[in-house]
């Protein structure tokens, strides 16, 4: 039916062919080569570069810019105070723009032309999961400043936000604690819920209380009236939410009309802290529950200062809120074990990270040096009318991190 | 019982929130021929000026009343003032339109994070509008619902009206008909685009309003849901009304019919099959126009 | 022979450039990201068939490509797991205790291989039959295409436990055996990228100039006339539907060793719509143009974000704007007015009109 005179292009194509063998065929396979060296660092001059990795663009935006103005702050407290071993602090910024290919690339364009001593950023576990090999490729350092779904240990990240069993399993004792025998589960569609969920179940099943339901929505998703049908009529004694974003704007308004309340069901959110309380309103959100490591009304002279400082840098009406907190302590503890190791070389740093402790806004921190995890005391929160959390339960003391749940007996089969 | 009833009505509410923001489209692209990628920013547009407004006026209730004429002004003159700069050169070209049009949400999306932030903003809504109405025994159908429902009705029955009796009405059908016969018999057709364009992206605007009551209120929230709104269209068939108003509420039930026995990820992908058997069926939508072009 | 000739010397530049002059210039870092946008270039060609020559505006390529990935990284994923294991993020989110049925056969190196091209293109064939069998076209087309895109990424997301979910497939370490850690294997993915492209090129260039080119353009400008014909238009438009299905797959297939991951976020409504940009750029119903127009595209978009993020968002827009409201034809177009200036004889054709009529009741 259509002529297609073949000889031309099987020339082309020949040629192409043998180009690209003459071209490729110094390629040999490397599986015994040496492993490479560490990542080089740019220390020249009297300052040292760090990057810095959140997405200024697209959907995440609406979250990681709050974490951006608390890493630059830090940034501009150290180095007001003097720096990191007498050098001034060169932050390098990108922007992943919500897009986790994009998130890589940056990563390696941050390790390899800026040569930094550290990265600061990612938000969700896509991105970190993006970047994790070329961290771990390059011998570089991530600090990960948001809580997370857990079962994941590293070598080249420190996770400045909670793990499992700092947020969520504390958010389930207390439930237990208030009598709460049955929980409906709502969350996003993506790695955090559906592992949340899934230690949701185990916790559950081994403490006695009901799981009625399990619902999925797509990231971005606005439409919430059948799950909240759902959530209405399996008669939960509470739910526990994993929504991200602008779903639980969506999901809270609709919560409200349906005349459910925080009085007979209330919400546990694991991702609602005071900047979203503020996006979606505290006619919607007053007397529901929280469960992070930080409110801005947590108490302490560190926090005092750090409030000021927000504040006063970016505008009096911007609260300040757990992962940012997060964000804001992993500069300093950087920091810290740059001093104790007296060197920006990753393996020295590593090896200095064990037990490095600081006066964080939240209490004080210590880094676990096996997991590269910090402990950090556990909070519930009740949101109240003037958009603030009110702390109504705490930990006592910091929880040692534990990413695998090992020292629970019921998440045997999870990870 | 009570809960196919439930969902009965949560599918009509969805269907009307569908319909709201589709109805817009329905004008410009069903009559225009126009695919404004941007109708989902001026959608944005028409809750943000909620928001500002409710900065000056205290009263939740009465800022939102007077936002609906305000958001339809506003998102009306983006319309035209679109229209003026670049669609007017493209009526030949529908395909570039999209193109082009999303080149304008992107810009309008990056304006609204320069000027109100990237988080969300909040709202309040009057608290008659944020309880329930209890119809009969477990019935019960948020208020903010009924709203919507009874606002996405009244405009349908408002662009009927204008589009049937009205001068204007018959201008615009005729230009749509054909421009060129039009435009001999003495019909100013630019202008004519330009109002037909208002009052489409003015419907945006109103669209925009109501969603601050059940919706987030930030720079993305019209990309979420521009795609769904021109899939009602384009089954609904192009140049109807009835059929946008049909189609948003069978698809509204099917969702929530679907959303309830299984998932939201199952019942979008469900509902996508569904549209392609249907186009299957009938290529040109659900109701189709006799007309002797080859088209 | 002399048709032949000036098509062969600009392959032999284009050869030279990508072959010789950017492995010289560039650093490891910059030659990774070089071979991710001539990933994006193969989609372009492919788009730039069925948009510019064939009038189907395609905004569902993030389908395809996203086939042609997963189909590369699943194969990749089980390569590296070793035979008899399980990829790792299925013992973490699935826990499954035995490999899904689908997930089988991609562990053959030659189906997966065959896997990226033919899947897509079988997908592709499949929609085009439903859809251009029953005339759908024009805005009817491009919005089904990017319904069908939302749909099947929030498939792809819904299934986490054997897909990967929103992370999509991550960490990649090998490419049939050779370390993707290394920078000399790196290269070697950067050579067979570069190779793939002139390859694409070559075949649409013979597909462009052959009596099927014509009949495509002759269907986009007057599909009806065609039908009177005696052809039938729908099977014109298939192939070039298909054949650009296969590229965008292919694209997909090379994208994953090139940069290590492949997710729902690059198959969804917005990097679908996103493909289509460096096309119009570079002038839809040139050959060359969809190519340099991608790179051009994707090259800006790195520098500037990596100067002033927020100028991006802006400069994107009207890259969208500006070139396809006052130079439909693109910056190939361009290069046509300046020869054509110069009389010398032209064979660009005119930028393509598409016609819609649009019928309303009384």
């Amino acid at each position: 039916m259509f002529r297609i005179d073949g000889r031309r292009t099987a020339a082309i194509l020949a040629s192409i062919a043998t180009f690209a063998a003459l071209t490729a065929c110094g390629a040999k396979t490397t599986d015994d080569a040496a492993p490479a060296a560490g990542a080089a660092i740019d220390t020249a001059g009297d300052t040292v570069k760090v990057g810095l990795l959140n997405s200024l663009s697209g959907t995440m935006a609406i979250s990681e810019v709050t974490v951006r103005d608390s890493l630059q702050l830090a940034i501009e407290e150290i180095n007001a105070a003097g720096g990191v071993l007498g050098k001034k602090i060169q932050a390098v910024s990108e922007d992943g723009a919500s897009d986790w290919p994009t998130f890589a690339e940056k990563s390696q364009k941050l390790i390899s032309e800026d040569k930094v001593a550290a990265v600061f950023g990612c938000w969700t576990s896509a991105s970190r999961k993006a970047v994790k090999p070329v961290f771990e490729k390059n011998k570089s350092l991530l600090f990960y400043p948001v809580q997370y779904e857990g079962l994941e240990q590293s070598p080249y990240i420190f996770y400045t936000g909670a793990t499992t069993n700092q947020q969520i399993v504390p958010g389930l004792d207390y439930l237990k604690a208030q009598g709460k025998t049955s929980v409906y589960l709502v969350g996003s569609d993506y790695v955090f819920p559906r592992t949340a969920n899934k230690i949701i179940k185990a916790y559950a099943e081994a403490n006695g209380m009901k799981v009625l339901g399990e619902d999925y929505a797509p990231l971005g998703s606005t439409e919430f009236s059948t799950i909240v049908n759902k959530v209405k009529a399996s008669g939960a004694s509470a739910v526990f939410n994993t929504l991200n974003g602008d779903s639980n704007v969506a999901f809270f308004k609709e919560y409200k009309s349906a005349g459910l309340t925080a009085e007979g069901m209330p919400v546990v959110s694991v991702s609602i802290a005071e900047e979203e309380v503020k996006s979606i309103g505290t006619q919607y959100l007053a007397g529901q529950l929280t469960a992070w490591n930080y409110y801005q009304t947590t108490e302490g002279a560190a926090n005092e200062k750090f409030v000021a400082a927000y504040k006063k840098k970016y505008g009096a009406d911007k609260p300040t809120s757990d992962p940012m907190e997060a964000a804001y302590v992993s500069v300093y503890l950087w920091k810290a074990m740059v001093e104790k190791a007296g060197s920006f070389d990753v393996e020295k740093v590593k090896g200095a990270a064990d037990g490095i402790t600081f006066d964080a806004p939240e209490g004080k921190v210590t880094v676990d040096g096996a997991t590269q995890h910090i402990s950090k005391t556990a909070r519930i929160g009740k949101i109240g009318d003037d958009g603030l959390i009110k702390e109504v339960w705490n930990s006592g003391q910091p929880i040692k991190p534990d990413p695998y749940l090992k020292g629970y007996s019921w998440a045997g089969g999870l990870a | 019982m009570t809960v196919v009833l439930n969902q009965l009505f949560t599918g009509i509410s969805i269907g009307a929130v569908l319909l709201l923001i589709a109805l817009g489209l329905s004008l410009t692209f069903g009559q225009m021929g126009v695919i404004n990628m941007a109708h989902g920013e001026f959608i944005m547009a028409g809750a943000y000026t909620v928001y500002v407004l409710q900065q000056v006026i205290t009263g939740a209730g009465w800022s939102l009343l007077i936002a609906l004429p305000v958001a339809f002004a506003i998102a009306g003159l983006m319309g035209v003032l679109l229209e003026f700069l670049l669609i007017r050169r493209l009526y030949a070209r529908p395909l570039d339109t999209l193109l082009v049009t999303w080149g304008v949400a992107l810009i309008l999306q990056q304006v609204a994070r320069d000027v109100f932030g990237a988080p969300n903003v909040q709202t309040r809504a009057p608290e008659f509008l944020t309880g329930s109405v209890t119809l009969f025994g477990d019935l019960v159908i948020s208020s903010s619902r009924l709203f919507i429902l009874a606002l996405s009705l009244v405009a349908v029955a408002a662009l009927t009206v204008v589009l049937k009796t009205t001068s204007l009405g018959r201008r615009i059908r005729a230009v749509v008909q054909n421009r060129d016969l039009a435009a001999v018999s003495g019909l100013a057709t630019g202008r004519v685009d330009r109002l037909t364009f208002f009052i489409g992206s003015g419907l945006a605007g109103i669209a925009g309003v109501a969603l601050t009551l059940i919706g987030p209120i930030g720079p993305t929230m019209g990309t979420n849901i521009i795609v769904n709104a021109f899939l009602v269209v384009v089954v609904g068939g192009i140049g109807q009304l009835k059929g946008t108003v049909i189609v948003a509420f069978v698809l509204g039930i099917l969702q929530s019919m679907v959303e309830y026995t299984t998932t939201v990820s199952v019942a979008s992908v469900i509902v996508f099959v569904a549209i392609v058997a249907f186009l299957q069926w009938r290529p040109q939508g659900l109701f189709t126009l006799r007309t002797r072009s080859l088209a | 022979m002399t048709y032949l000739k000036k098509p062969l010397v600009g392959f032999g530049i284009a050869a030279v450039l990508l072959f010789v002059v950017a492995p010289v210039a560039l650093g490891d870092f910059r030659l990774n990201l070089l071979a991710k946008y001539l990933c994006f270039a193969i989609i372009a060609v492919g788009i730039g068939l069925a948009w510019g020559r064939g009038g189907m505006l395609t905004l569902g390529q993030g389908v395809f490509f996203g086939l042609g990935g997963y189909a590369m990284a699943m194969h990749l994923k089980l390569a590296d797991a070793g035979p008899g294991s399980m990829p790792d993020f299925m013992m973490l989110y699935g826990q499954l205790d035995e490999l899904p049925w689908w997930w089988k056969p991609f562990a053959n190196p030659i189906f997966a291989l065959a896997a990226t091209i033919l899947l897509p293109m079988f997908v592709a064939l499949l929609l085009g039959l439903l859809i251009f069998r029953r005339r759908v076209r024009g805005a009817y087309f491009a919005i089904l295409s990017q319904a069908l895109c939302a749909a099947f990424a929030i498939l792809l997301i819904g299934q986490q436990g054997t897909t990967g979910g929103t992370n999509g497939l991550t960490d990649i370490q090998g490419f049939f055996g050779y370390d993707l850690n290394d920078p000399v294997n790196r290269r070697m993915i950067y050579f067979i990228i570069a190779g793939s492209l002139l390859a694409v090129l070559a075949l649409t260039w013979q597909l462009n100039r052959s009596r099927y080119g014509e009949l495509l353009v002759a269907v986009r400008d007057g599909e009806e006339r065609v039908r009177f014909l005696g052809y039938d238009p729908a099977n014109v438009k298939l192939v070039a539907y298909v054949a650009a299905a296969g590229m965008a797959g292919l694209a997909g297939a090379l994208f994953v060793p090139a940069v290590g991951i492949i997710s729902p976020a690059m198959i969804g409504v917005v990097p679908s719509i996103e493909f289509v940009i460096g096309v119009a750029v570079g002038g839809r119903a040139s050959l060359v143009g969809p190519a340099l127009g991608a790179i051009a595209v994707a090259w800006a978009k790195t520098a500037l974000s990596e100067k002033v993020p927020s100028a991006w968002t802006y400069f994107e827009g009207l890259l969208f704007i500006l070139p396809i409201v006052f130079l439909p034809g693109g910056l190939a177009s361009l290069a046509g007015m300046i020869r054509r200036r110069r009389a010398v004889v032209v064979d660009n054709p005119p930028a393509p009109v598409e016609k819609t009529p649009v019928e309303v009741t009384t």
